[in-house]
């Protein structure tokens, strides 16, 4: 008997009954194929404008921060002032999304600006993010070529440039937008605020191994 | 097996006696209370959604063998694979087996307990293979080589002192003189330390808090974001997790979630929640080469169909020993395996047999705070007792118990003579006592009245009372 053997058939003997008939099955597959909602609190479902600003209070709430800027035109402004305002190094590491291309990253030549993964040594980076869930104020940031997992962990501030037209109300409607456009990549990201500790005497302090900093770059784009 | 359980009544003496213990305990409970209920507060749905997360674990129980096949299904398609472990030691092979073949030398960890279950540490290290946790609380007690005593703030036992007194003598390449000023001294110098490691590891190992069978994900819940450094910088990455952690769906997962960091940190969300499925795909810049799911039984397939079946539903949020005055007074390490408080007492004598803790189930007032918080209502205190009446019936609990309890039954099953001889006592105790009403020492009550005083019953029985209130009732 292998070990799967063994592991299915003890649970079997637990259920008292063998493993589960074709018919038995086809509801279940039925299940998953259709992956059915359950309940879903009532703090999310509100109109458009505000689940933005229910995104911001809770983004906020969890210690991360938000501008909102009117185009893509404006990002490298928002960028370089946010930087300077911390006191951060204006060296930035960007990932290689299209939408991150179309930035007009020349108009503040004083970003030190690099394209590609995060490295040990990068204090800042800059992704484009895919949804962002109001309902925790949680941006849900899958792996792709062009979103590497890396920038969200490594660098000390993370900087998410999202469009505001990407902000939905609970988690699920965010999953039903990435299987829509792609399917289950490597790595799904819910980031929501900061990384953390309260190991020490169940006292918070931000910044552990994660990113110390969270800031979100909400781009105005008028799709309702 | 390292299990000190049989132990209990010393532990919780020393415990109790425990200076810094104490200080620890009265310092950080107070705060994952006002948390819990500062979030459940915020969310009216609260109740209604710890009804669907019993659901959901239960439908996914009751069909645990298709979603766990369904699970490997996906995960193969994803270009991962399954090691599928009916025990510990199958659990430990298959972990070796992987980070030999990946000739490695350092493995990065997240938290995991089934990792402390399983005593994967001290295997590896005996296999010449160097284990480093990464998380904060694992870290530091990684370092003093003790074992967690909570299940998700494995170093609640330690006060700061503790950590500054601990980095010092470890991190001996630091100057001695510097100067913790704060506890965010603390997490910087950790962070620093760490980050080296998380970067020389070539096998990066977590644990899961959920499986998805849809995807053939493994899903961690962290706040540190070590979790993600272990599992997206080596080359490997292996996911740990018992059979009971799969769900059908993205969906079902959401929905636990919803009340997952609600219980236990008191958080809506924790800061990082992250869903692996298989390793690096084509033209990806980062993230792991090989993927692999350690999927361990250990006992618990065994608990299906049992009384116990409602135990795996259990995810493992710590709201029980958040809330329980037995934990609370005593700490995690009194009950002497790896899972404490109520939670701990149901589960242990599952996994490691009742001979050994049955004084687990015993360490319990009943008072009930534990079903009352837990998100996926399972009815601790009527486990708790199962294993009561499985002790008795077993002839495991001591002889004096026996022959008490044997005694009460013989009286409770008359009850002409039960309800004339409390009548009597009732009165012979309330006569005794005097004006003060109460004893400050009563033979047979020693262990009642060495800490407060025993008042006195005052009137009649329940049933004289409950006679007299339905006389005057009656017109």
């Amino acid at each position: 008997m292998t070990p799967k053997e063994q592991v299915l058939g003890s649970i079997r003997r637990g259920l008292r009954r063998s493993a589960l008939s074709d018919e038995q099955a086809a509801p279940l597959r039925q299940r998953v194929a259709a992956h059915p909602r359950h309940l879903i609190p009532a703090r999310s479902r509100i109109d458009h404008a505000a689940q933005i600003t229910l995104f911001i209070a809770n983004v906020t709430k969890e210690y991360g921060t938000v501008i909102r800027v009117g185009g893509v035109a404006d990002v490298p402004g928002a960028i370089s002032d946010y930087l300077a305002s911390q006191n951060l190094p204006s060296r930035i590491v960007v990932a290689p999304h299209p939408a991150l291309r179309d930035v007009p990253w020349h108009d503040r030549p004083l970003l030190e600006i690099r394209e590609g993964r995060a490295g040990p040594l990068d204090p800042v980076s800059v992704t484009q993010g895919f949804a962002a869930i109001a309902e925790t104020g949680t941006l849900m940031l899958p792996s792709a070529p062009e979103r590497p997992t890396t920038l969200n962990l490594l660098p000390d501030t993370a900087i998410v440039v999202l469009q505001a037209s990407r902000v939905v109300g609970p988690y699920e409607d965010a999953w039903d937008l990435l299987r829509a456009e792609g399917g289950m990549p490597r790595n799904v990201m819910f980031v929501t605020g900061p990384s953390r500790s309260a190991d020490i005497e169940q006292t918070l302090e931000l910044g552990a191994h994660g990113p110390r900093n969270l800031h979100v770059v909400l781009i105005e784009d008028h799709v309702s | 097996m390292h299990i000190s359980s049989p132990q209990f009544h010393q532990n919780a003496r020393r415990a109790m006696a425990d200076a810094g213990l104490q200080k620890a305990l009265a310092t950080s409970r107070p705060h994952f209370l006002e948390r819990r209920a500062n979030a459940v507060a915020n969310l009216p749905e609260f109740e209604m959604l710890r009804d669907t997360a019993r659901d959901i674990k239960n439908h996914t129980l009751a069909h645990l063998d298709f979603y766990l096949e369904t699970f490997e299904q996906n995960v193969e398609k994803a270009g991962g694979k399954v090691h599928w472990c009916p025990t510990a030691d199958d659990a430990r092979d298959a972990v070796l087996r992987i980070c030999r073949e990946a000739d490695a030398r350092t493995v990065t960890k997240g938290k995991s307990m089934i990792s402390e279950e399983i005593e994967l540490n001290d295997h590896l290290e005996r296999n010449g293979i160097q284990p480093v946790e990464t998380d904060l609380g694992e870290y530091i007690i990684q370092l003093r080589k003790e074992a967690p005593s909570h299940i998700i703030a494995p170093a609640f036992h330690l006060n700061r002192d503790d950590w500054e007194t601990q980095f010092r003598l470890s991190h001996t390449d630091l100057p001695a003189d510097r100067v913790f000023a704060e506890r965010r001294d603390i997490l910087t110098e950790a962070r620093a330390k760490l980050r080296a490691r998380f970067l020389a590891a070539d096998v990066g190992i977590t644990g899961a808090n959920f499986l998805i069978a849809e995807t053939g994900s493994s899903v961690i819940v962290t706040n540190e974001g070590n979790g993600d450094l272990t599992q997206t910088l080596p080359r490997v990455h292996i996911a740990l997790a018992t059979i009971e952690k799969v769900v059908p769906t993205l969906e079902d997962c959401t929905s636990l979630l919803r009340v997952l960091a609600r219980s236990a940190t008191g958080q809506d969300f924790s800061v990082y929640t992250t869903f692996s499925t298989g390793g690096r795909r084509p033209r990806d810049l980062d993230g792991p080469e090989e993927y692999h799911v350690v999927v361990v039984d250990n006992g618990r397939s065994g608990m299906l169909g049992s009384e116990f079946q409602d135990m795996l539903r259990c995810i493992r949020c710590a709201a029980c020993m958040n809330h329980c005055p037995v934990y609370g007074a005593i700490g995690g390490h009194a009950y002497g395996w790896v899972y404490p408080g109520p939670m701990g007492s149901v589960l242990t004598p599952s996994l490691a047999g009742l001979d050994r803790t049955k004084n687990l189930p015993n360490a319990s007032t009943f008072c009930g705070k534990c079903e009352s918080v837990c998100p996926v209502r399972i009815p601790l205190p009527g486990l708790m007792r199962h294993w009561r009446e499985r002790e008795f019936e077993r002839h495991l609990t001591p002889a004096t118990q026996r022959r008490n309890l044997g005694l009460w039954a013989w009286f409770a099953q008359r009850p002409a003579l039960y309800r004339t001889a409390t009548r009597a006592s009732i009165g012979a105790l309330k006569l005794l006592s005097g004006k003060r009403g109460r004893f400050k020492s009563l033979p047979m009550a020693g262990n009642w009245t060495q800490g407060r005083d025993l008042p006195a019953p005052e009137g009649g029985t329940f049933f004289a009372r409950l006679a007299a209130a339905e006389r005057a009732r009656r017109p």
